[in-house]
């Protein structure tokens, strides 16, 4: 079952590299949350209860709830334009995503170890590379922030494979999460959408040597 | 018990702050954290080698950087207090400055004591907030461009720690062991799996370049000391890189008990002497004084990482250079308000003929080039002296050379810049309109580069007792 809803989190991912629209982008990242939700429900079996249900609540309330919301209400509130506009053609994304899945799962096969479920580390790396991708590969800072809330997903996924063997290092990639989304969507809500009013990293180079 | 207090205390003196804008309340809160600072150091160093609250040791290297810390944090006190009133914000503006800078120092100071890798982390996260309310003090465009790059780079950089304590976590988990404190990773480093450790390493470290300033994250470290109060630049290029350091050079203790040591200094070597070459490159074009003395970290980082990867005596001369450095690079920041203050502007062609406007403040400028560049009076001289000898006992002749031609430009770049604006005219600048600077306020700034010169050059039996013991854990 949990690799069914990893392989499902998986091909989130290559929706996300041919998307167009702003929202798609959005509503991806509530689906992750959802996934997330019913991994953590059957992989942290071991763990006690009042943690579990701290992390649940997390995944459910924050990743696929308040963050969506917010980041709907920011493109709303901005007016930014509904297209991503990639640097590249959405085909070339597709590959490149795919290149980067196809070497972690090579990866993953050269190593041999007792203590990882594989699945696990293929879907973090990939989901990590994938959103350093998307970063290096979007225009709009607002997608910047999207790439990097997908990289925090696949830390998530990352931190569940030792989550039964130390809780301590979930609640601390949660704390990650809260902390550092609240501080870069904060920053976006109160200035960003202000000052830039055409959001696009072009407009970031004003920081000169000279 | 005391380090609770100590920490509850400074962030409710951090949280006052933020809440009441009355002045003469902010200042006198501002005094109460710096006498608690101090004595909080002072018990430290009483109680040295204990353990509290099970995640803070007062160890060698805690108690040598706390010290370092205090010592900065004075001056940058002092200085914050100058900034506050020559600008004449509002109200509102001082209190966040203030809270920040309290919260920063109180950040860093625990971040340096804590024994365990997963609290530093905690604290290296801290730090990102308070640095982030601090570059984003003067509220306009290019303030909101550097926050947000620092804010972005750092986010992920702090992310990319998580990565490697998870894979850190995994190779611990083949000595049977879950508790991730340094004490316990370097009692089972033998027992530690080399391939997540070699994972570990590399994602520890890159993550941790981004608070020392070192390739590949050093660029948000750049802009932030560009746009944040010279005081607050001043403490992030100083003991907030340290933090870096703290973090690193902690973690390469354990590994270079492993069979990965010579792996880990190769992996080092070559991020430190990018850095080197990367702040060569960018001295020689730069023009704004706040960047020139940003690069001038990078470069000086990057020694003292050649230094731990070369081994040896460099250990010993990494850990003497951050010392010294965090004294030398903070008082430079510290007169680049004066500059500021007397041309209106940071830009190297509209500043000039300093000793005519401000001989006190134009003597701390050469004295600090003279100690940044390491020129034999400086203590500097006797650290990269010491790094240079590291290099050539490892038999890394070709590293050595590079690394000294690439030194001679940098030289080049920042004395031909410093000439510049202590001796030549500046373009266009009206003489009536310069402010008057009382000799006072570089004082801080002397006394600063002078402890430089007395601890490279003569240093206690303490102090060099405090880093041979900092040391102790790494192979010869």
């Amino acid at each position: 079952m949990i690799a069914v809803l990893l392989i499902t989190f998986l091909i989130t991912l290559f929706y996300m590299a041919i998307a167009n629209r702003m929202l798609t982008y959005v509503k991806v990242l509530a689906l992750q949350g959802v996934l997330l939700f019913f991994v953590v429900f059957i992989q942290l079996s071991e763990i006690n209860v009042v943690n579990l249900i701290f992390i649940l609540l997390e995944t459910i309330i924050f990743k696929s709830i308040a963050v969506p919301l917010f980041l709907a209400y920011i493109l709303k509130r901005n007016r930014i334009t509904r297209e991503a506009e990639p640097f590249l053609p959405n085909f070339v994304s597709l590959i490149i995503t795919t290149v980067i899945v196809v070497a972690t799962i090579l990866l993953a096969n050269s190593i041999q170890e007792p203590h990882l479920d594989k699945i696990f580390f293929v879907v973090a790396l990939s989901t990590l590379f994938t959103g350093l991708y998307f970063i290096a590969s979007r225009r709009k800072i607002i997608t910047h922030v999207m790439g990097y809330l997908v990289i925090e997903n696949g830390v998530f996924v990352l931190s569940l494979a030792v989550g039964n063997e130390m809780p301590m290092l979930v609640n601390l990639g949660i704390m990650l999460d809260i902390f550092a989304s609240v501080l870069i969507l904060g920053i976006f809500l109160n200035k960003i959408g202000d000052v830039f009013k055409d959001i696009d990293v072009n407009q970031l180079s004003n920081l000169k040597d000279y | 018990m005391i380090t609770l207090i100590y920490l509850i205390v400074a962030f409710s003196i951090a949280i006052a702050l933020f809440i009441n804008k009355n002045k003469t309340i902010n200042y006198s809160l501002l005094g109460l954290f710096l006498m608690i600072q101090w004595g909080f150091t002072i018990y430290a160093c009483l109680h040295f080698h204990a353990t509290e609250l099970d995640y803070f040791t007062f160890d060698a290297l805690g108690i040598l950087l706390l010290i370092t810390l205090s010592v900065i944090s004075i001056p940058a006190a002092i200085h914050g207090f100058l900034y506050i009133q020559n600008q004449q914000g509002p109200p509102r503006s001082r209190s966040i400055f203030f809270a920040a800078i309290v919260g920063l120092i109180t950040a860093i100071g625990a971040g340096y004591l804590s024994n365990h890798i997963a609290v530093t982390w905690i604290f290296t996260e801290l730090t990102t907030l308070f640095a982030s309310a601090l570059i984003y003090h003067h509220r306009n465009k290019l303030a909101l461009e550097g926050t947000w790059k620092y804010v972005f780079i750092c986010a992920i950089s702090i992310t990319f720690i998580f990565i490697g304590i998870l894979f850190l976590s995994l190779s611990l988990m083949h000595a049977g062991s879950s508790d991730l404190s340094f004490q316990n990773l370097l009692a089972n480093s033998d027992k530690l799996n080399p391939y997540w450790l070699r994972l570990a390493f590399l994602f520890i470290f890159t993550g941790f370049t981004a608070k020392l300033g070192l390739v590949p994250m050093y660029t948000a470290g750049i802009d932030a000391k560009d746009t944040a109060p010279g005081p607050a630049a001043a403490l992030l290029s100083s003991v907030l890189m340290n933090l870096g350091f703290v973090g690193i050079f902690r973690f390469y203790s354990v590994v270079a008990n492993t069979s990965l040591h010579h792996w880990a200094s190769l992996v080092i070597g070559i991020a430190a002497f990018l850095s080197v070459f990367v702040a060569a490159v960018y001295m020689i074009k730069v023009k704004n004084i706040k960047r020139m003395f940003a690069y001038s970290g990078i470069e000086h980082m990057g020694l003292v990482m050649l230094g731990l990867a070369a081994g040896g005596v460099g250990y010993y001369a990494a850990v003497l250079h951050i010392v010294l450095h965090a004294l030398v690079k903070s008082s430079l920041f510290f007169q680049y308000n004066q500059i500021y203050k007397v041309f209106k502007t940071k830009n190297i062609y509209q500043i000039g003929n300093y000793f005519k406007y401000n001989t006190t403040g134009a003597l701390v400028i050469l004295l600090g080039f003279i100690s940044a560049t390491a020129m034999p009076p400086s203590g500097l001289f006797v650290s990269e002296f010491l790094i240079f000898r590291s290099l050539f006992e490892a038999n890394q002749i070709i590293v050595l050379i590079l690394i000294l031609l690439l030194l001679t430009m940098i030289i080049y770049a920042f004395g031909k810049n410093i000439f510049k604006i202590l001796f030549l005219p500046a373009v266009g600048f009206n003489e009536d309109s310069a402010a008057r600077i009382s000799p006072w306020e570089s004082l801080t700034q002397y006394i600063l580069l002078a402890g430089a010169v007395y601890l490279g050059l003569n240093p206690p039996v303490e102090f060099v007792n405090l880093i041979n013991e900092s040391i102790m854990h790494l192979p010869i």
